[in-house]
């Protein structure tokens, strides 16, 4: 890297807020997806300002730079995939403002999800987008991949709870969009950056919105012993229009997996289990708990659990939000898919899935967001062996073929990043892709901001680019606790 | 009233028939925009059809605007240039439904009526009460930006349109989003789209997720003599456990629009409220709201039965239209603000009007919106001007103030989308990807664009 670039980052940064060895670099080269991409440096700014003058100096040096909050995603969307330097917003933290009389809050970019949660719940709100990696992910990189999780099936996703942003622009410019009140003049520009991967700007502040605990929770645990028997279920709770909180299926191989590291109490014999969460009014909790229970028993589950406490409760979405932690315990690498289906396609989806991994020699776990038909199949893989890396991505995308098939979309909540790209020519024409190339040049002209992200690269679509190896040790779809994964 | 290259009703007509074209100028008046009466109207019947127009309309230099129903052509600055109408209303098909799903797509010329029907045969709908709902359409409604007073439980239509196919500026069919309810495919272009007022694209489907309909609805109204009561009700509602589908506060004068026979008697200030839910959901909601009310020195407190709750619903959601009726030279400001501080900024507004001898009347919504009427009796638009005016100089940084309804001699006073904000050089650009010869509605929104 440009000896002049970092000493000018220093100078104005301070030294201990720029890293450039190669020991320093290795940490900043994978996220929590299978790919990996080397920065040139890592810079941490503290404020608003500084993060101008870091795309300045980008400019003038003409060399990419990269948004990062934890490095949790799952689309490689914080990785330097054409080198350059990371934009780390660890050290711009601060929740700057909590206003529960409206339901806003104002942060930094750096703010961890559960941290800002935590800091509101005396006020009996929240910020309602759960991504299972909460405890680290920062709201910064919510807003960039427009974060689900479990409960968005309720309340919607992060893009349906960000009012304002503040952002520096790629050319330079500091400039803020939105606001704290509703309907913003003009274009919905928040929109269009919420969920852009971090390839239109470099998000400074964020304006939230935050949402009232619900009064009453009740959460249920359907046990099956046909797998086809907890997705009849999900598809009739939502044609009869019953609109839980959350709604999560566990396969029988996933649930063991789970139950062995957290003991969570998920039936070790059975076929599938549904962790279905229903709240708000106490009146109104106890109608859909007694509906979802008659449609679940109606759908062949054997029992169905209610948590008794909170301590239970909170036992149950720990095996569910651990999940991957523990599918860790077995292979130290895995592949996590994320496609979407309409939910009336579940059935034949969770079979069809089933038959192309028998097809690969894959067994495929799935633990997902039933109730938004938001699938996580889970292809373990031996990173020792190129060839199996290799067929475990060609299933999986043989998976996302099928969810295109049945009218789906090829990621519901991880993103396009330097991981799908490929695969947006089976979403999108031509004329839609050079729409939104037009967008990001619109905005991102020199191309220096996140490059190489969400468009395909040119190579054919469907042709499975060689990664470099994953190295043990290195994280590569490694278990981390807290699990990483929506 | 510009005229179209001579080349330019040959081709027009070889795209859509000659049935579904038009240059009689008789015929046209039905497409004018704050007066300026186009050159050519075309009804084309199918998105391809659409990008033909459009690629016509590059080739040949021509202002598009799309039209649906033609009833919310008001909003907006007159255009500049004004040569086609690009008529949609003949794209009015649904093109997907899944019930089970709970995930419709459709043509964006498909009439809201026409769709609640077929939604209510699966006991669903979307939650789009908006001004002239009877015959507004799809397209229309979302290009417009119109609210609902169902916001305050569902959202605004970014909140559950899931994709749309428009076609841009060059003549390209594009698309953005999906049919699925959770996705992050490609930049959400669509969110783009809604409240632009077609100047960026010309809509052609869009996909939805729908909402089932509940199987009881109620509603209760509670009356108040002071405004600072009225609102500190409404606060208290949006800070307990009831989820309200719609919580609008409006005044007296506005009550008397609204027309509407209130069960409590008509009160200085008015709060209705209607929830959908079981039967204990609504016994609960009727203790707790009569409780809240009486703690805010409500004066009078009512219930709605399901059929009174759905036609203050509608009347409220006709506003504009019922304000319309009875004064013509009304202008109706939107103005935008924490729900903390609409007491406040109610208070102001009045104080503005009062100041200029000028009758007004009030509607606001839970979610921190205000519509301020003001109710001319004589034509007197320099008076209103200089009201709407001091209403925008008195909104502060975290507010906006725009006048989606209005006589067109106020626009000729004052630009009804207010001063354009930092953000404006953001939105060029975005105009700029979509519409580079623009070609779309000029002049008509924000800052020119």
């Amino acid at each position: 890297m440009d000896r002049h670039l970092l000493n000018e980052l220093e100078q104005f940064l301070g030294k201990d807020c720029v890293l450039s060895r190669p020991e320093d670099l290795l940490l900043y080269e994978y996220d929590g997806s299978v790919e990996v991409a080397r920065p040139q440096c890592i810079v941490f700014p503290r404020t608003a300002a500084d993060v101008v003058r870091i795309v300045g100096l980008a400019n003038r040096y003409k060399i990419p730079i990269v948004g990062r909050g934890a490095g949790t995603g799952l689309s490689g969307g914080a990785l330097a995939r054409e080198g350059g330097i990371i934009v780390s917003f660890a050290r711009m933290n601060q929740i700057l403002e909590i206003d529960t009389e409206n339901q806003r809050a104002v942060v930094q970019p750096g703010v961890v999800n559960s941290d800002l949660n935590a800091a509101v719940a005396s006020a009996g709100l929240h910020f309602a987008p759960d991504p299972s990696s909460q405890k680290a992910c920062t709201i910064g990189g919510n807003v960039s991949e427009n974060a689900g999780g479990p409960h968005t099936l309720a309340y919607g996703v992060t893009t349906n709870h960000i009012l304002g942003l503040e952002m520096v622009m790629p050319t330079g410019e500091l400039v803020r969009i939105g606001g704290k009140a509703v309907d913003a003049r003009g274009y919905d520009l928040c929109g269009l950056f919420v969920g852009s991967e971090g390839t239109l700007a470099l998000v400074t502040e964020v304006t939230v919105r935050l949402t009232r605990l619900p009064e009453a929770v009740k959460t249920l645990l359907a046990i099956y012993d046909r797998v086809d028997g907890a997705t009849e279920t999900v598809v009739e709770i939502t044609a009869r229009g019953i609109t839980p909180a959350a709604c999560e299926m566990l396969d029988g191989w996933t649930l063991r997996a789970v139950e062995a590291w957290v003991h969570a109490g998920f039936p070790l014999d059975s076929a599938a289990v549904l962790l279905i969460e229903v709240d708000g009014l106490r009146e109104a909790v106890e109608q859909h708990a007694k509906d979802i229970s008659e449609v679940c028993k109606m759908h062949g589950a054997r029992e169905v659990r209610v948590a008794r406490d909170a301590a239970e409760r909170d036992l149950l979405w720990k095996g569910r939000k651990n999940a991957f932690g523990a599918v860790g315990r077995l292979s130290p690498t895995y592949y996590v898919q994320d496609g979407v289906i309409p939910r009336t396609k579940l059935p034949q989806t969770l079979r069809e899935i089933d038959r192309i991994g028998k097809e690969n020699g894959f067994e495929i776990g799935n633990i997902f967001h039933a109730g938004d038909g938001n699938l996580h199949p889970i292809i373990l893989f031996d990173a020792r062996e190129p060839k199996q890396f290799e067929r475990a991505v060609s299933t999986a995308d043989a998976i996302i073929r099928f969810c295109i098939e049945m009218g789906g979309a090829i990621t519901g909540e991880h993103g396009v990043g330097m991981e799908k790209d490929r695969l947006m020519p089976l979403l999108f024409t031509e004329a839609d892709l050079a729409l939104m190339r037009r967008v990001r040049d619109a905005f991102n002209p020199a191309g220096l901001l996140n490059p190489g992200k969400i468009f395909p690269t040119g190579k054919g679509c469907g042709e499975v680019r060689i990664r470099p190896m994953p190295q043990r040790g290195s994280g590569v779809g490694a278990p981390r606790v807290g699990g990483d994964h929506a | 009233m510009s005229t179209p290259a001579k080349t330019m009703p040959s081709r027009a007509v070889e795209i859509v028939g000659a049935t579904n074209f038009t240059d009689d100028p008789a015929r046209l008046t039905a497409y004018e925009v704050d007066g300026v009466r186009p050159g050519a109207a075309a009804r084309p019947g199918t998105a391809d059809e659409v990008a033909e127009l459009v690629k016509l309309a590059v080739a040949e230099k021509l202002a598009v605007i799309p039209t649906g129903a033609r009833t919310k052509l008001g909003i907006g600055m007159p255009p500049a240039r004004y040569d086609l109408a690009i008529d949609m209303t003949r794209l009015d098909r649904v093109i997907s439904y899944d019930p089970g799903d709970l995930t419709l797509s459709v043509e964006a010329g498909i009439p809201l009526a026409k769709l609640a029907a077929t939604l209510a045969e699966h006991k669903q709908f979307l939650p789009l009460a908006v001004p002239f709902y009877e015959r507004a359409t799809i397209g229309g409604t979302l290009a417009n930006g119109v609210d609902s007073p169902l916001r305050q439980m569902y959202g605004t239509a970014r909140d559950f349109v899931l994709g749309m196919e428009f076609v841009t500026g060059d003549g390209a069919l594009a698309k953005s989003g999906g049919r699925v309810v959770k996705n992050v495919s490609g930049y959400d272009l669509h969110k783009l789209m809604l409240g632009a007022i077609g100047s960026l694209g010309v809509m052609t489907r869009v996909n939805f997720k729908t909402f089932p309909l509940a199987a009881e609805t109620r509603g209760w109204l509670a009356g108040f003599a002071r405004a600072e009561e009225a609102f500190a009700f409404a606060n208290s509602i949006r800070k307990s456990p009831l989820a309200p589908q719609t919580l609008e506060i409006f005044d007296g004068p506005a009550a008397a629009l609204l027309g509407s026979t209130l069960p409590i008697g008509r009160t200085e200030w008015s709060v209705a409220i209607s929830v959908a839910g079981n039967e204990r959901v609504l016994e609960r909601s009727a203790g707790d709201l009569q409780n809240m009310s009486s703690n805010a020195n409500a004066v009078a407190f009512g219930a709605l039965d399901a059929a009174a709750a759905l036609e203050l619903c509608a009347a409220i959601r006709e506003f504009p239209a019922l304000t319309a009726n009875k004064f013509t030279d009304c202008a109706i400001a939107k103005v935008t603000t924490l729900p903390s501080q609409m007491d406040e900024l109610a208070q102001r507004l009045r104080r503005i009007a009062a100041n200029s001898s000028l009758p007004f009347a009030i509607l606001a919504r839970g979610a921190g919106i205000i519509y301020f009427a003001v109710l001319p009796t004589e034509r007197d638009a320099p008076a209103i001007a200089r009201c709407m005016k001091e209403i925008f100089a008195a909104t502060a940084d975290n507010q906006c103030a725009t006048i989606p309804w209005c006589p067109l001699e106020l626009k000729r006073e004052m630009n009804i989308w207010g001063k354009a904000r930092e953000d404006f050089p953001l939105m060029q650009r975005v105009k700029r990807a979509f519409d580079p010869h623009g070609i779309f509605a000029p002049g008509r929104f924000v800052g020119g664009l």
